[in-house]
C-alpha cells in the first residue's frame, strides 16, 4: 500500500472489559462499534466498509443499521483484525469504499450468544490431529516451545520472566484484568497447564471488543482526534496444523508479514519506539521478537530478562500487559492494533513519551497465520 | 451414556490410503516421482513441486520426538497428564501422535529420543498410529 495513505480516525474498545455477563457476543461488537463512531464523530450512515469476526459481516450490518458497499469477513485466528486493517486500507485506496468500520467482540469468558465450536472429522487436522487429544490453544499453540527452548539453551525461568515483565505493564493500566506484582517464582509455583506452560505464562480469557475506523489520509485532519497514519502492512499464512509448521523455532508467517511490513513502511528496527506482540502464551513474543528481527534467534530470552522490553527499557512492548495481564476475548489482535492507536495518540495508560513509530504484530490460529501493521502519528 | 472416544478421523479419498495401511498394520507415506521428495499429510500431488506423479509406499516406522507438550487439563476420554507430541519420522515428515509405553513426564520424555511406530484399532475402519521409545 502507499505509505501514509490511511489513517485511523476511530479507534475504542467496550465500555467495559473482563467478564460482562450481560452482553452477547453481537452486542459487544456493537458496542465497541458505538463508541469508535462516537471517537471519531460518525454515524452508521457514514460507514461505507465493513469488516469484521468472529460475527457474520451481514448479521452485524444489518445490527448497526450499515449498508456496505465493501466488506471483509476474513477469519484466520486473532490476527483477522490486522489483515481487516490492510485490505480496508487497498480497498479505500482502490476506491471500493471511503470510510470503513473493523469491529471485533467476543463473550469469551461469558460465552453470551457465542456459536459451538464443531470440529471437521474429515478435515486434515481432524485425521491427524484431532484424535490425540488435543483441546484448542493450550495443548497446541504450546508444542513447539521445547523444541525452541532445547535449541537456545532457553530456561523455564527465562519464559515465566516475559509473563512477569507484562504484569509490571499492566500495573500502571487501570483496565487491565490483573495488576498485581508477579514473580518468576509465583509463576513457575502457579498451575501447570500443559507442561512447560503453567497457568501465568497463558493467556486470560475475558469478555470485551474493539472497533476501529479507517479513512483516506487527506480527510483525516477533519475529525476530532488526532489522526494515526499506517506507514506499512504485511500477512502471511503458514500451517493450521501445528505439526506441519516448517520449523518449530521460528514462524515463516512471523517472518513473511513482519518483513512485507517493514519493506512497505520503508524503516529499520532504530525507528521503532513502541511494539505490540500478539501473547497468547509466554513464548510468543520470544518468537516475535527473533522473526521480526528486534533480536537475533535464540537471543530473545536474554532480551527480556535484561529489562530491554520492560517499562523504561528500550524497546517498550505489550505496554498495556499483553493478553497475559490486560485481556484476552480469543482474538486478542484487536487490543494490540488499539493499544498501538493509543501510543501514537499519546493517550495511552502506561505512555511512551514522544513515541512515533509503533507495530502492532498479530498471530492467528496458533501460529497459523500473521498480520503485522506499522503505524506512525506524524502525516504524510 | 456411552463412554466418550477419542475423535477419530473420517478418511476422505485422498487420505484413503494412509488408513487402510494403518489398519494392515503399514505407515504410508508418499514420495515425489519426479523430485523424490517425501511427505505427509497425504495428498495426490507433490508438496513441494506440485506433480501429481507421486507413490505410496510403506515408511520404516522409525522417528525420533521432535517436541511436546503434556497436558494436564482434563479431555476426556485422555486420562492427564498426557503427551501431545509431534514425531520426526526417520523419513523426513512430521505428525502428530501420542507416545505410548513410557511414563508422561518431562524426565522420561527426551527431546531427539529414538521411537518406533505401534498401532491400536479403534474401530473395524480406523487404527491409529502412536509411538513408543525404540526397542522397548
Amino acid at each position: 500500500m502507499k505509505r501514509k495513505s490511511i489513517a485511523v480516525v476511530g479507534a475504542a474498545e467496550t465500555t467495559e472489559l473482563g467478564v460482562i455477563p450481560n452482553l452477547s457476543q453481537i452486542q459487544l461488537h456493537a458496542d465497541a462499534a458505538l463508541n469508535a463512531m462516537a471517537d471519531a464523530g460518525l454515524k452508521p450512515s457514514d460507514i461505507d466498509g465493513l469488516a469484521t469476526t468472529p460475527e457474520w459481516t451481514p448479521s452485524l450490518g444489518n445490527y448497526l443499521g450499515i449498508t456496505p458497499t465493501w466488506v471483509d469477513g476474513t477469519m484466520v485466528g486473532g490476527c483477522s483484525f490486522m489483515l481487516h486493517v490492510r485490505h480496508a486500507a487497498a480497498a479505500i485506496n482502490e476506491g471500493l469504499c471511503s470510510t470503513v468500520l473493523i469491529t471485533h467482540g467476543e463473550s469469551g469468558r461469558s460465552r453470551v450468544g457465542v456459536g459451538a465450536f464443531v470440529g471437521n472429522r474429515a478435515s486434515l487436522e481432524g485425521q491427524f490431529e484431532a484424535p490425540y487429544g488435543i483441546m484448542g490453544p493450550t495443548t497446541v499453540f504450546t508444542i513447539p516451545v521445547l523444541r525452541y527452548m532445547k535449541t537456545y539453551g532457553i530456561s523455564e525461568e527465562q519464559l515465566a520472566m516475559v509473563a512477569v515483565v507484562q504484569r509490571e505493564w499492566a500495573a500502571k493500566n487501570p483496565r487491565a484484568s490483573m495488576k498485581d506484582p508477579i514473580t518468576v517464582d509465583n509463576v513457575l509455583k502457579s498451575r501447570m497447564i500443559a507442561y512447560p506452560f503453567r497457568l501465568m505464562m497463558c493467556c486470560l480469557v475475558t469478555d470485551g471488543g474493539g472497533a476501529l475506523i479507517l479513512t483516506r489520509a487527506e480527510r483525516a485532519k477533519d475529525f476530532p482526534r488526532p489522526p494515526v497514519y499506517i506507514l506499512g502492512t504485511g500477512e502471511a499464512t503458514e500451517s493450521w496444523m501445528i505439526s506441519q509448521m516448517e520449523d518449530f523455532t521460528t514462524s515463516k508467517a512471523f517472518r513473511v508479514s513482519g518483513k512485507k511490513a517493514f519493506d512497505e513502511a520503508g524503516i529499520t528496527h532504530k525507528d521503532v519506539d513502541h511494539l505490540m506482540i500478539y501473547d497468547a502464551f509466554a513464548h510468543l513474543p520470544l518468537y516475535g521478537l527473533e522473526d521480526l528481527g528486534f533480536c537475533k534467534p535464540g537471543d530473545a530470552a536474554a532480551f527480556i530478562w535484561e529489562r530491554n522490553t520492560a517499562p523504561g527499557g528500550k524497546l517498550p512492548v505489550n505496554t498495556n500487559g499483553g493478553g497475559l495481564s490486560y485481556m484476552h476475548s480469543g482474538m486478542y489482535g484487536m487490543y494490540a492494533l488499539q493499544e498501538s492507536v493509543r501510543q501514537m495518540r499519546g493517550i495511552a495508560a502506561a505512555q511512551v513519551p514522544g513515541a512515533r513509530i509503533s507495530i502492532a504484530h498479530g498471530v492467528g490460529g496458533m501460529f497459523a497465520a500473521s498480520g503485522t501493521i506499522v503505524f506512525s502519528n506524524e502525516g504524510p | 451414556m456411552p463412554e466418550p472416544k477419542r475423535p477419530l478421523p473420517k478418511p476422505t479419498p485422498e487420505t484413503r490410503h494412509f488408513w487402510e495401511g494403518t489398519a494392515a498394520g503399514e505407515l504410508r507415506l508418499q514420495r515425489c516421482d519426479e523430485c523424490r521428495h517425501v511427505y505427509f499429510p497425504p495428498r495426490p500431488f507433490c508438496s513441494k513441486c506440485a506433480s501429481r506423479k507421486v507413490s505410496v509406499f510403506k515408511a520404516s516406522g522409525r522417528a525420533k520426538l521432535y517436541s511436546y507438550v503434556i497436558n494436564h487439563r482434563p479431555v476426556p476420554p485422555f486420562t492427564a497428564p498426557y503427551a501431545i507430541a509431534v514425531v520426526e519420522l526417520a523419513e523426513g515428515p512430521r505428525m502428530m501422535t501420542n507416545i505410548v509405553g513410557c511414563p508422561q513426564t518431562p524426565e522420561a520424555l527426551q527431546l531427539d529420543m529414538l521411537l518406533e511406530v505401534v498401532f491400536e484399532q479403534q474401530t473395524d475402519e480406523i487404527t491409529l498410529p502412536f509411538f513408543k521409545p525404540a526397542g522397548a
